[in-house]
C-alpha cells in the first residue's frame, strides 16, 4: 500500500517538476555578474567564491553556522552518555589502521589549517578545511576509541570562534558601514597574497576552527555514546 | 535537442524522485534518512550543474597583474548576459575605449557561475551535521524501541507494550 502511494506521489511530482525544466533559464544573474565583476576590486581575493561566502553573503554564511551549532548540539543532546548504561565495547584497532592513523594525524590536521589559511587564494577555506581537521579526529578516535576529546578546550574554540565572527561582523558594522564591511578596518593588502583580502582571511580562519571543533565534537559523542547493542543484551 | 541538451536537470530530478520514493515507502528510518540524503545530494548536484557556464572555469582568478588595472577603473560596468562574466577582459576594453561586450582583451577568461557554488559549499557540510542529528535520534528511538521500523514502532504504541 505504501509503495503504491509512494509510486504514485512520486510519479505525480516527477512530471510536475519534468514540466518545469525547460522554463528554466540561465542561472548567471546579475547578482553573480557583478560578483565575477567586482569580487577582486571589492575585497582583493583571488577565490570569488570565498569573495561572496565571507563578505557579500557573509550574513547567510553565519546563518549557516549557527544551523551547524543547532545540529551538533542536538546529536550531543541526544546522544550524551548517561551514567549506569555501559557504552559500546572498543574494539582493538589493526595495526594498520594505528600506525596509519599515528602517521597521517598531524599531516592532516596542518592540511586542514592550511586549506583554511589559503581559503582566500585557493579552492578551500574554513568548510572545507574544518572537515579535513574534523577527520584526523576521526582517525584519532578510531584507533584509541577509549579517549575523549577535551570538552573544555572544545567549547572554548567554538564558542570563540563563533564569537570572533559576530564580532568581526560588527566591527565592520561599525567602522564600514554594513555588518562584515570589507572597508576601512584593515588595509585590503596585495592582491594573492596571504595578507590579502582583509577581513576575510580572518572570519574564515574562525569559521574553520569553528567548523572542525563541531564536527570533532559530534564525532566524539558519536563514539562514546551508549553503546546500543549492550543496552539490548542488558535488557534481554 | 534542447530535450536532450537539459540531461543534468533529468538526472537531477530521477534522483530526487528516487529519495522521495524512499522517505515515503521504507519503513526503517535509517533508509529513510538515506533517501533524505539522496534528495539533498540531487539538490547540490542541481545547483552545481546550473552553475556550469560554458567554457567557463572555476572562480577562482589565475596569477596576473590585471587585478591593480581593475582596481584602478573600477566604474560600475553594465550587467548583461553570460559573456559578460568576462569582467577583466571587459575593464581592459574599456579602459581603451572599446565598448563591446565580448572582448578579446588581456584574458577572456569566462568563469562559472560563483553565487550556486556558494550557496553549496556550506549545505554540504551542513548536511552533514544534520544526518548526524538525524542518526542521533535514530539511534535513541532503537534505543528506547528496539527497533528502528516504522510499523512496529506503530503497533508499540498503539498497544502500550512497551
Amino acid at each position: 500500500m505504501k509503495q503504491l502511494i509512494g509510486s504514485v506521489f512520486v510519479l505525480v511530482m516527477g512530471l510536475f517538476l519534468w514540466s518545469l525544466v525547460p522554463l528554466l533559464g540561465p542561472s548567471a544573474g546579475y547578482l553573480s555578474t557583478y560578483f565575477t565583476q567586482h569580487g577582486v576590486a571589492d575585497n582583493h581575493t583571488a577565490n570569488l567564491v570565498t569573495a561572496v561566502v565571507v563578505n557579500y553573503r557573509g550574513f547567510d554564511t553565519l546563518g549557516e553556522v549557527l544551523v551547524l551549532f543547532a545540529s551538533v548540539s542536538g546529536a550531543t543532546f541526544v546522544l550524551r552518555r548517561r551514567d549506569g548504561l555501559p557504552t559500546a565495547q572498543p574494539w582493538p584497532a589493526s595495526e594498520f589502521l594505528a600506525t596509519g592513523a599515528r602517521a597521517l594525524f598531524a599531516p592532516l590536521v596542518v592540511f586542514g589549517a592550511y586549506i583554511f589559511v589559503h581559503g582566500h587564494l585557493t579552492p578551500g577555506g574554513g568548510f572545507q578545511g574544518g572537515a579535513v581537521v574534523a577527520s584526523a579526529v576521526l582517525m584519532l578516535l578510531l584507533v584509541n576509541r577509549d579517549r575523549h576529546l577535551p570538552h573544555g578546550l572544545m567549547t572554548w574554540l567554538e564558542s570563540l570562534s563563533g564569537f570572533g565572527f559576530v564580532l568581526t561582523g560588527l566591527i565592520g558594522l561599525a567602522v564600514g558601514g554594513s555588518f562584515l564591511s570589507n572597508k576601512g578596518l584593515m588595509p585590503l593588502g596585495e592582491w594573492n597574497t596571504l595578507f590579502s583580502g582583509g577581513l576575510i582571511p580572518i572570519i574564515y580562519v574562525l569559521v574553520g576552527i569553528k567548523v572542525g571543533a563541531e564536527l570533532s565534537a559530534l564525532l566524539d559523542v558519536m563514539f562514546h555514546s551508549t553503546g546500543d547493542a549492550d543496552h539490548q543484551e542488558g535488557q534481554a | 535537442m534542447a530535450f536532450l541538451g537539459l540531461w543534468n536537470y533529468w538526472v537531477v530530478i530521477v534522483l530526487m524522485m528516487i529519495g522521495l520514493y524512499i522517505v515515503i515507502a521504507r519503513d526503517n528510518f535509517i533508509k529513510k534518512l538515506m533517501g533524505l540524503n539522496l534528495f539533498q545530494v540531487s539538490v547540490i548536484m542541481f545547483y552545481v550543474s546550473m552553475g556550469k557556464v560554458n567554457g567557463g572555469t572555476a572562480p577562482i582568478l589565475p596569477e596576473s597583474d590585471m587585478v591593480e588595472e581593475v582596481a584602478a577603473h573600477n566604474q560600475p560596468v553594465t550587467a548583461g548576459h553570460l559573456s559578460d562574466t568576462r569582467a577583466f577582459a571587459h575593464h581592459h576594453e574599456a579602459h581603451h575605449g572599446g565598448h563591446e561586450v565580448v572582448a578579446e582583451g588581456h584574458e577572456g577568461i569566462v568563469y562559472s557561475n560563483n553565487l550556486t557554488h556558494v550557496l553549496m559549499l556550506t549545505a554540504i557540510v551542513v548536511g552533514v551535521a544534520t544526518t548526524a542529528a538525524g542518526l542521533a535520534l535514530v539511534a535513541r528511538i532503537h534505543e528506547g524501541y528496539g527497533t528502528a521500523e516504522e510499523d512496529e514502532i506503530y503497533k508499540i504504541d498503539l498497544t502500550g507494550a512497551l
